[in-house]
């Protein structure tokens, strides 16, 4: 394949992307310009919308960062929601035992590393079941997703709920000498984004800079050929889900901590599958993480000015980024099949 | 909660995937979108440069007198329940005060909007120069204090929250309620007068002191009329209360009230009051009707909910938040709103006076004339100092809840622990 004549896809799936969303929005009264405005710009009009752009955008990096390590080994690791989740539980049961007057920082750290393990040890099961009993895991990445919200919808409205009353808001907030800090008036908490700049660093070298790296995306590419080369592919394989869950559950840690102080049913609210769309967006390549990432993050972040500022439902940024995936994947199919013709 | 938990695997798998699925495409699941008036068009975000926070003057560039008032909503607009009720209200109390602004955020909850917080939302409204935010759900208590906090000059005030009874609410937060246990009791009264063998089913939503507190008025309100009324024996009455697990059906997370609803009338219920704030209830009511069932049903929270089901509907409790908006804004506006937890009552001159009072009640079609004479002599002896919060009152559990001759008082009332004696459901999330 010609590297610069598929430079040429993002570009038509962009175009496509809009085109489409145009023609949606014209069932609305709102000009399309001003729908456009407020979506890719919105959310970096105050300090506060930048923050809060950040907070989502951290969580969404560590997501698509390991999703672009589970899927150079080949893996789709649709189960990034569960084990987002079950960071999150497991970070909460840590937090739990902070008494006052605790080393407030002794609790994060653990809480960290506590979720991580946990999206680790999620991603692990899926991997065992695949490697040993040849279940895709696809499937069983989606079926852990709905233990992991059982699980916390279990511990949400029955052993942490909130004296006499389960609510839907999650459990009682943890004291706010455990939360993250913050910077300013926002609600930015400058270790979350650190951390998630950090782990795409790390990721980045060791996929790219290490024999490690290469020896997963080798088994990404052909399991049997690597083996035959001496590349231990079954454990690279297993390696890059538990990366790749580890990630997650740490995304899933960072949310309790530093963005609900609770834990909430729908901790991962979807960003493990926003990630998802961004790594098939750009292939997987990790490379280009950062910048799809904070587009995807602007357009979420952005799109609750929608129905204020134009009376336009907010899902319209979701049907833009739907399309934008749709797009690119149909103009790389395409531009392939030509390629071959 | 757990019990509801338990049922729904198979029904949260399919959630999950249309879950994914509307992510990749919202359209589909997007609510036509909000009213068609873009009456804030011009007012684009790019207006706001500075922190929100700090910035309310100048943010809105409308001219300096305009009161500007915002809302989040946890359910959409148009729901013909609980949030359409507020938003109904807003918008009079908009057309009704000169000079006056309404901004909001519907559909504020985690599967509509995930990602979003309330405190997020109302740094929009208060972008969009609002002075006095409202926010409208149980689940607001936190993200409203939080926000408060941020927004020390603007008011606050949660729609039945008691953070100002607890002292946690920051100075610029106060709390708001109507006292729906009237509404709830004329219901009561209402399913017992009309139902054929004192058979009632009660569809409420999550358990929670509220809930239970709206329960239990409509069992007061059914035995009253059952026993003083009808001259029945109050054994004979049943008062069946189910949970479904939130204020409305999410699929495999909560039961689903339209199946609850025609178990009920299978197990030989014949009148159900609705607790939740969709109108499922008076919905398969009005289809049974229709089917040659003798069946009614009581919705709930707004004014116009008979009309799924006129033939089955045997009156509507309802919420009128115009008379609470009105006087919050002109005390906002005046510099005169102090912190306060208010519990608002009928206005027993008129219940359904839109500009007095914050409860109502709107008989149903399907109320015989007789019936609807009795309720409202009912209505009239509650009006008269009627309480039927007066001991002897057991709890479930057998427990005395109020001593013989004794009278709740309002915490006694809002803080209530568990279902009533005689009722059956449970009193508890275990």
């Amino acid at each position: 394949m010609n590297n610069l004549r598929l430079a040429r896809a993002p570009l038509i799936a962009i175009l496509v992307a809009l085109l489409m969303t145009t023609i949606v929005l014209a069932t609305t009264d709102a000009e399309a310009i001003s729908a456009f405005t407020v979506m890719f710009s919105g959310a970096l009009t105050s300090p506060s919308r930048v923050a809060d752009m950040v907070m989502l955008a951290a969580p969404l990096l560590l997501c698509a960062a390991g999703l672009s390590i589970s899927f150079a080994a080949g893996q789709y690791n649709l189960g990034i929601e569960g084990q987002m989740t079950v960071g999150g539980v497991i970070s909460m049961a840590v937090l739990r035992q902070y008494a006052d007057g605790g080393n407030v920082a002794v609790y994060w750290i653990i809480a960290l590393l506590a979720g991580a393990l946990a999206g680790a040890a999620w991603a692990g099961v899926v991997a065992l079941l695949k490697q040993y009993t040849r279940v895709s895991e696809i499937f069983v990445g989606l079926g852990l997703n709905f233990v992991a919200l059982g699980f916390s919808l279990y511990m949400v409205f029955g052993p942490w709920k909130r004296p006499g009353v389960a609510s839907m808001s999650g459990t009682e907030p943890l004291p706010d000498s455990l939360w993250l800090p913050v910077i300013g008036t926002t609600r930015v908490t400058l270790i979350t984004p650190l951390v998630a700049v950090i782990v795409l660093a790390l990721f980045w070298f060791l996929l790219r800079a290490t024999q490690w790296g290469l020896e997963v995306r080798a088994s990404g590419l052909s399991q049997p050929a690597s083996r035959r080369l001496g590349v231990p592919a079954v454990r690279r394989m297993i390696q890059a889900m538990l990366v790749c869950g580890a990630a997650a559950g740490l995304a899933g840690a960072l949310q309790v901590l530093g963005v609900y102080h609770a834990l909430v049913p729908n901790l991962a609210s979807g960003i493990g599958f926003m990630g998802l769309l961004v790594a098939l967006l750009i292939n997987a390549d990790i490379r280009f993480v950062a910048p799809l990432v904070l587009l995807f993050a602007v357009l979420t972040a952005g799109s609750i000015q929608l129905p204020l500022s134009l009376s336009i439902d907010s899902s319209i940024s979701g049907v833009f980024q739907g399309f934008l995936v749709l797009a690119m994947i149909v103009a790389r199919a395409f531009i392939s099949i030509k390629e071959r013709a | 909660m757990k019990q509801q938990m338990d049922n729904g695997l198979k029904t949260r798998v399919l959630i999950l995937v249309v879950a994914m699925l509307s992510l990749i495409i919202s359209a589909c699941g997007a609510q036509p979108s909000a009213p068609a008036e873009a009456t804030t068009a011009p007012v684009e975000a790019t207006a706001a440069p500075e922190e929100p926070a700090a910035a309310e003057p100048t943010s809105a560039p409308a001219d300096a007198e305009k009161f500007v008032f915002g809302m989040v909503l946890v359910g959409p607009i148009n729901d013909g329940g609980w949030s359409q009720a507020h938003y109904d209200a807003a918008k009079y109390v908009e057309a009704n005060t000169p000079n006056s602004e309404f901004v909001y955020v519907d559909k504020v909850n985690p599967a509509d909007r995930p990602n979003i917080k309330v405190e997020q939302v109302v740094d929009e409204l208060v972008a969009k120069g609002a002075k006095l935010v409202i926010t409208n759900s149980d689940d607001f208590k936190d993200g409203t204090r939080e926000a408060a906090k941020a927004h020390p000059d603007v008011t606050f005030v949660h729609i039945s929250g008691d953070d100002v009874v607890t002292g946690k609410a920051p100075a610029n937060l106060g709390n708001e309620m109507g006292r729906m246990e009237y509404g709830k009791m004329i219901a009561g009264c209402a399913a017992a007068l009309q139902s054929a063998d004192g058979k009632i089913a009660f569809v409420g939503p999550l358990i929670n002191d509220e809930t239970r507190r709206l329960a239990d008025s409509a069992y007061l309100g059914a035995k009253y009329c059952w026993t003083k009324v009808r001259g029945a024996d109050a054994a004979a009455l049943k008062f069946n209360v189910t949970w479904i697990g939130f204020w409305f059906n999410i699929p495999g997370v909560t039961l689903d009230p339209t199946k609850v609803v025609n178990d009920a009338f299978t197990e030989g219920y014949d009148v159900i009051i609705s607790g939740i704030d969709t109108p499922e209830a008076i919905v398969e009511a009005g289809k049974a009707q229709a089917a040659g069932k003798k069946v009614y049903a009581l919705p709930y929270d707004y004014k116009d909910a008979c009309a799924k089901g006129e033939a089955a509907c045997l009156g509507v409790p309802y919420f009128n938040w115009v008379p609470t908006y009105s006087k919050l804004i002109a005390d906002v506006k005046g510099g005169t709103w102090k912190q306060a937890w208010i519990w608002n009552a009928p206005d027993w001159k008129d219940i359904n006076n839109v500009t007095t009072s914050p409860v109502g009640f709107i008989k149903g079609a399907a109320l015989t004339a007789e019936n609807a004479t009795k309720l409202d002599s009912f209505i009239a002896e509650l009006a008269g100092g009627l309480n039927l919060w007066t001991g002897p009152i057991n709890l479930q559990d057998g427990t005395s809840y109020l001593a013989d001759g004794l009278v709740a008082d309002d915490k006694q009332v809002w803080y209530m622990p568990q279902l009533l004696e005689g009722m059956e459901g449970q009193s508890a999330s275990k």
